[in-house]
């Protein structure tokens, strides 16, 4: 019971010192490159960053564009028969939340981010397209998107835009 | 995902019971929405009030599955959550699909305020 509230008191004390340590935590998670996984690591996503208070709709967002980013890892980045680890790095530094997610999947088509399509939707309805959406949503939804591949990694970074529904200071 | 369906007059219902429509779960609700279509009156609803969040591989199954429906057919989309509402608007999928609200839900809303 002492030890207990000993190794609490200095974690507080190595971690929590004032409001700073809320803002610059950052959160970051391993999984493996298959559907299943990303749902559940968006899962714990959301529940990590349940401290924020989010508004529904932010969260709604949040949860879409990191969808998008990491289906198109476990599709394109470990398409096929490949398979590997996808890491998620979230930071909250007070300038919405910084992302970070890391593969060691196959590099973006041309070196960059795919822009997104821009769809005719007036077509026959056997025409319409099931897919091809992700990168519309991601830019439309995130800003700051950089893109680097270094010694067989990828590594996309891009900022999320969220506000607090209540304010504590 | 688990989809229950109901025929009234000329309309099928299908009501998801699940909370997402993810790329986990795309194909398996493709696959029962075709089961679940294949001699459907003419028109068919699809309920989403339960749905909180869909993603580009979760619409496209939607779409697939207004797609897959027999000639003269359509798909009306009932009681869009916010998100996903939004993953419609962005995608202009809203302007592919009708949408609009059950009376149902409208209901139950008033009932649950009062």
């Amino acid at each position: 019971m002492h030890r207990d509230s000993e190794l609490g008191a200095r974690y507080r004390q190595s971690t929590g010192k004032d409001n700073d340590c809320e803002k610059h935590a950052e959160l970051r998670l391993f999984f493996q490159s298959d559907p299943l996984a990303v749902r559940r690591a968006l899962e714990s996503i959301l529940s990590g960053l349940d401290h924020l208070r989010l508004s529904q709709d932010d969260c709604g967002t949040v949860e879409l564009v990191l969808a998008e980013v990491m289906n198109n890892i476990v599709e394109h980045a470990y398409a096929g028969e490949r398979s590997g680890i996808i890491e998620m790095r979230i930071l909250n530094d007070g300038d919405g939340l910084a992302c970070m997610v890391i593969d060691d999947g196959l590099p973006m088509p041309d070196g960059n981010p795919p822009m997104g399509k821009e769809h005719d939707l007036s077509c026959p309805r056997e025409d319409l397209p099931e897919g091809g959406f992700g990168w519309a949503l991601i830019r439309e939804l995130a800003r700051d998107l950089g893109y680097e591949r270094e010694e067989g990694r990828n590594r996309l970074t891009f900022r999320l835009d969220v506000r607090r529904t209540i304010l504590t200071s | 995902m688990e989809l229950h369906s109901e025929t009234t007059g000329d309309t099928l219902t299908i009501t998801a019971s699940g909370n997402r429509i993810d790329a986990a779960g795309a194909i398996d609700f493709k696959d029962k929405m075709r089961n679940l279509t294949e001699f459907a009156p003419e028109k068919i609803a699809l309920n989403l009030a339960s749905v909180d969040f869909i993603d580009s591989s979760g619409l496209g199954a939607v779409v697939a599955s207004m797609k897959q429906l027999p000639p003269g057919k359509t798909l009306i989309l009932e009681d869009l959550t916010p998100t996903v509402a939004k993953v419609f608007r962005l995608t202009r999928m809203d302007s592919v699909f009708e949408i609009r609200t059950s009376g149902v839900t409208n209901e139950d809303t008033r009932a649950n305020a009062s």
